[in-house]
Formats: C-alpha cells, structure tokens, sequence
C-alpha cells in the first residue's frame, strides 16, 4: 500500500467516525482541524483506524501522535 | 429492528458508524418513549452512552443521559449535586467494575479477615443503593463485577480467601442476594457479559490505562445491548411471542419430501440432538410465559405429524397458532399478531431460510428477525439477543400461553354461537373489581407500561407511583380481574381517577389512567368497571366525571370509547379530546355478563 493509498482509506475512516464527507486529511492534520474531534472522539478514531487496517497501536505510539502524517507512518510500517 | 443492532452485530461497524445510525434510527417515523437516564460511572462511560443511545432507539425508547463526572458514581449517589437534582431521572444505571474496587483482601489473609473486607466493600455500595433508592424511588441498575484480570495465586485465587477471585465471586454473590429481596433493582451481569465475551479481550488494560475504560471498546456494544435489554423490560417492550419455521428450524429435515420417521430430531444422531436442544429451550422459552407459534410452508397434516414426532419435545399443545400453509410467511406473521391481538413488533420470527427471513423483515415491518445462523447456534442467538429478558417474572408471565390457547378456544367457540350476547352468557365470566391491592402493585405497573391499544392516556407509572396512588386519599383506584369457564385471565384492566373541585365547587373526577389490556376485548369488562367507578363516586358524593384521550400511534381504537360510555364530549384539542359524565339519579348498569365481586 502506498502512502496515497493510505490516505485514501484513511479518509474514508475519518469521514464515518465524524459523519462527514467533506473531510480530507493530510499529513499535517491535527485534532485542531477537525471541529468534533475531541479527546473521546479520539478513542473511537484511533479504533476505527485499527480495524481498517488490521493494525494495533500501542499506548506508546497513541501517546506521541502529533499529527496524522505520524499516524500514517505508523500504518505503513505496520502493513508492510 | 434493525439487523446491524441484533445480535450477532458488528461491534466495530456500530463504532464507526453510530452517528451514521443514530440519523437513520431518528429519523425513520417511529414512536418512542423518552425516559432520562442517569449514567453514573466509575470509569469512562462518554462511548458507553454513545452505543447505549443506539440500542435504546432501536428499542422504541429515546433517551436523555444525565452522565457524571468521571468516576464520580459514588459522589453523586450519596451527596448529588445540582444537575443531576434537575435531571430527574426515571431510571439509573451504575457502570462500575473490579476496577473500583478499594477494598481486596491480600494473600495470607484469613476467612474472618476477608469477610469484613467484603462486608465493608458491599457497604460502600449498598449505602450508595439505599440512598438513591430513599432519594429517587426509581429502577436502578448496578453492574456486577468482572473477575480480575490476573490471578495472583493462579487457580488457588478462586478458592483462597485471599484471592482477588474469590473476593470478586463473593462480592456478586452478595449484589444477587440484594437484587432478589429489592424491588425496582436489577443486575446488570457484567461478570456473565466478560465471560462470553472472552475476560483478556474484554479487560485489556490498554483501555483501562489509555482512556480509562474498564473494557474494551469492542465490547461496548454488547455491554449495551445488555443494559438496554433491561432498560426495555422494565418499561413493558419484552418481545412476548416467538414464531418458529418447522423444517430445519424444529427438525432437520423436510417433513413433507422425507417423511416424519426420517427427520432428525432425538438421541440418535448428533443433528438429532442438537435439534432436541433447541426444541427444549423453546419449550422452557414458554415456561417463562413466551407465546409459541408456527409459522410454515407446510401442510397443516404434516405439520402436525412433525410436531407429534415421538422424540420431539415440543408438542402442537405447546403451541398457540400453527400456520402451516401456502401463504407468504410475512402475511402469516402479520395474522398471528392481529389474531393474538399483539402488535408486529413483539414478535420474533426464527427460520433457518435467509430468503423466508427477508420477505418477513421487509414485508412485515416490526418483526424482529435474527440471523439465526446454523442450527448449534440458533439458542445462543436468540439468548444473547435478549428479546425475554426477564426483569420480574409473575404468575401472569408464566400463565400467559394457557391464557392465549384459551382465548383461541374462545374464539372457536365463538364462532358456534350466532347471538354475541349467548355467546358471553355461556363463558360464565367472573370479575374482580376492586382499589389497588398489595399483591397486584408489580401486575398493575407492569400494565400501564405495555398497554398501548386500549389504553386513553398512555401514562406510565413505575410501581412506587402506583402504591403512592393507591394510598393517596384524593384518588380511586381500580384494577379488575377477569375468569371464565376457560380460565383466569388474571388483572387485565386498571384505572386510576383524581378528585378534584371543579369550576362550580363542586366535587369531579378526573380520569388520569384508563386501560385495558387486548386480550379481554369485546367481553363487557370496560362496562363492569365503569359500573364500579359509578357506584365508587356516588360513594364519596362525586357526581361528574371527566375523562381524557390522549390520541398516540397506537390507542386509535379506543378513540371514541368515553362516548360509547356514555360521555359528553366537551373539548376537541390538538393534544386530545375531554369528556364528561354527569352521573344520573337512575343510572342503570351497564354490564350484563360479568358476575362482579368487589
């Protein structure tokens, strides 16, 4: 999968946890970006992600997310 | 029902997409009923009450969640605080877990050590019980406790009175004892719930440590399914009727092509055996006051050939109608209900055939329909999906299919009869009609939460507001029970009328409640009870009566019943309509065939 890929499927996801399908992310983003996105949205987020993509985060990596770019990263050295 | 919400769900879909869902379910034209409920937790509830809104919805009731501050279940419970006094709730639920405990015991310890470590822990619940209870005289919830996630003394920590397995066995063990002996208290059984779950999934301390959950996320879904199962009990929405395929639902096999001695069912084969097991939990599924019926593609002979197979357990007695015909599945269902006089959405439809489950789900709308999967899977899908859950189980319950088949007897015997009037005479019905009574307060309560057709106000009271009635001096109170030759009805109808001055001074009554439940129709028993409150407000120098109705989705037929009555109707409003008995001098009796004893 390629990082596009990733990004693809990634808004998807975004677009049903917020139930909105304008959203479109990018390595910048942060929950500052997304007007619902809150520290509990975060839990369902980061759960949603994890089932799309057959991946797990550990409390390390869920801890120092900056921003989606390293939520991406993470993803692809998951996947691959 | 929807199928993403019945069980086996997809937690991880109902996740994703709970807003998603919870638009559709708002928005599909069904009635509810709004009850508040207050959440209070000992861990982070915010996804709990996200999931819990979704399964409530899709059970006909719209809530509104007062929800504490984190893990503030305690605070709140003994000391409140201004929101939740202005919230009022009708229900409460406690979500708490092993997580909150605070007193365990310590390895070494002995059985006198931890029996006062486990009384001082039951206390710091039961005081928080006993002060909502004292405080909001509503139904609470209380989770139980899931077992610890380690075993510090491995196999020994269930037995050792110092293990924290042992400790959390006996803790539930004491909320059970609590919960039998309290009315209005239920058990949500968290400890159950993990277990089938899988506790490593379900306890993952990733959750606990990350976000304070106390499960995982993926669990949510079931745990709300469970609570809203309780939560729909309470309030009158138990499915009451299962309706069952034959043909490799019942049995395997085709009874109509294989004939009844090839079908798998009994000790000889290990399909014939699973089969036994489905048809014995159906038979007990009865014994708790479930209606049984059959709905079939089948001759009614062969049906019946089946259903007498001599290592079947269920037999066609157990049974109050068998549809076995030609007829779309779907308009069968739909005759069962109207001639059960129950409404669509209390029934469930089992069938092993995908394509026989989709024309009853779409062609007879409110009709829940599991994916009932293979056959070794059919009791834990109607089990888990909760549809009987039982929150109190009365005598009523548990007579229900006698009460059914003797209607049906009834009816046949209707039929015999060209007179209506002869045909009442001959059912020598007897009544009873008296003020609210001890023994029937849970029967009553119970009645003004599922009665939706014949009822004028829709009013729902819990049962503390019942006795409350019952005892209050400006109030009348009638329940009525009814028996005939074919049996005892049990308490089928209930009223409830306030006393208060009218405009002239003078002494009225105003009818808050009137219902009645279907199965008692056309027998005369609305006139009986009408003879009772006359004679009851005459008593208490009360010359005129108001009645209310109050129009919802479902009380249409009762829409004219105070004129039928005999009542005026002096107000048409948008909210319903208000009538007006002045009582005559000469009233005379109403009821012809009802024998009453007051």
């Amino acid at each position: 999968m390629t990082r596009e890929e990733v990004y693809e499927t990634l808004n998807g996801v975004f677009q049903d946890v917020f139930d909105d399908e304008s959203i479109e992310v990018n390595d910048e983003t942060t929950s500052d970006d997304i007007e619902d996105w809150d520290s509990l949205e975060h839990i369902n987020l980061i759960a949603a992600v994890e089932q799309e993509f057959g991946v797990k985060f550990n409390m390390g990596q869920v801890v120092s997310m900056k921003n989606v770019g390293e939520m991406v990263d993470i993803i692809l050295s998951q996947i691959d | 029902m929807r199928k993403d919400l019945e069980y086996p769900f997809d937690p991880e879909y109902i996740l994703k997409k709970s807003k998603h869902i919870k638009k559709e379910l708002l928005a599909d034209g069904t009635s509810r009923m709004e009850k508040r409920i207050a959440v209070l937790g000992g861990s982070t509830t915010h996804d709990v009450i996200r999931i819990l809104e979704l399964f409530l919805l899709n059970q006909g009731i719209a809530p509104v969640f007062y929800e504490s501050e984190y893990g503030q279940y305690w605070q709140d419970a003994m000391f409140g605080n201004e929101q939740l006094d202005a919230f009022h709730p009708d229900i409460i639920y406690i979500h708490t877990s092993s997580r909150n405990i605070t007193n365990w015991p310590a390895p070494g310890w002995d059985r006198a050590a931890a029996d006062a470590a486990l009384e001082e822990q039951f206390g710091h619940f039961q005081a928080m019980w006993e002060k909502l209870r004292e405080k909001w005289h509503c139904p609470i919830i209380q989770n139980n406790m899931e077992e610890p996630f380690y075993r510090l003394l491995g196999n020994q920590d269930g037995v050792n009175p110092g293990g924290r397995t042992a400790f959390v066995r006996r803790l539930n063990g004491r909320f059970a004892e609590y919960a039998a002996d309290t009315e209005n208290f239920y058990i949500n059984d968290l400890s159950y719930q993990a277990a089938a779950y899988g506790l490593d999934a379900w306890s993952d301390p990733f959750y606990w440590h990350m976000y304070k959950y106390a499960l995982c996320l993926k669990a949510i879904p079931w745990l709300a399914l469970n609570v809203s199962n309780i939560i729909k009990s309470i309030y009158g929405k138990n499915k009451k009727s299962l309706v069952l395929d034959l043909d490799n639902t019942l049995w395997g096999g085709i009874v109509g092509d294989d004939g009844v001695e090839n079908l798998q069912i009994g000790q000889e084969t290990s399909m014939g055996q699973v089969f036994s097991e489905f048809q014995s939990y159906v038979k007990s599924l009865k014994d708790i006051g479930i209606m049984l019926n059959v709905d079939s593609k089948n001759e009614e002979e062969n049906a019946l050939a089946g259903l007498n197979h001599p290592d079947g357990i269920l037999r066609p007695e157990d049974f109050i109608l068998i549809k076995a015909n030609w007829e779309p599945k779907s308009e069968n269902i739909l005759k069962i209900a109207s001639e059960l006089n129950i409404l669509p959405d209390s029934l469930v439809f089992a069938d092993d055939n995908p394509a026989e489950r989709e024309i009853v789900r779409t062609q007879a709308e409110g009709v829940s329909v599991p994916e009932i999967g293979s056959p070794e899977q059919y009791i834990r899908v109607l089990d888990h999906n909760g549809y009987f859950e039982v929150t109190s189980l009365s005598e009523d319950d548990r007579k229900r299919n006698e009460m059914y088949r003797a209607n049906a007897l009834r009816s046949a015997q209707q039929a015999s009869f060209t007179d209506y009037g002869a045909y009442l005479e001959s059912l020598q019905m007897k009544a009873q009609i008296r003020p609210f009574e001890a023994l029937y307060m849970a029967r009553i309560a119970q009645l003004t939460n599922k009665s939706n057709q014949f009822n004028l106000t829709t009013r729902r009271y819990t049962q503390s507001q019942i006795e409350e009635a019952s005892q209050d001096p400006s109030c009348i109170t009638l329940y009525g029970k009814l028996e005939d030759k074919f049996g005892d009805n049990g308490v089928v109808t209930v009223l409830i009328g306030r006393e208060e001055e009218d405009g002239s001074a003078e002494k009225a009554l105003h009818l808050d409640l009137w219902l009645m439940s279907c199965r008692v129709l056309k027998r005369d028993m609305e006139y009986a009870m009408m003879d009772v409150l006359v004679e009851k407000c005459r008593n208490r120098g009360i010359r005129r009566i108001y009645g209310y109705y109050y129009p919802t989705a479902k009380n249409g037929m009762v829409r004219n019943f105070y004129g039928l009555q005999g009542f005026e109707k002096i107000r048409e409003e948008e909210s319903g309509t208000v009538w007006r008995f002045e009582i005559p001098e000469d009233y005379e009796k109403k009821n012809r065939y009802i024998a009453v004893e007051e």
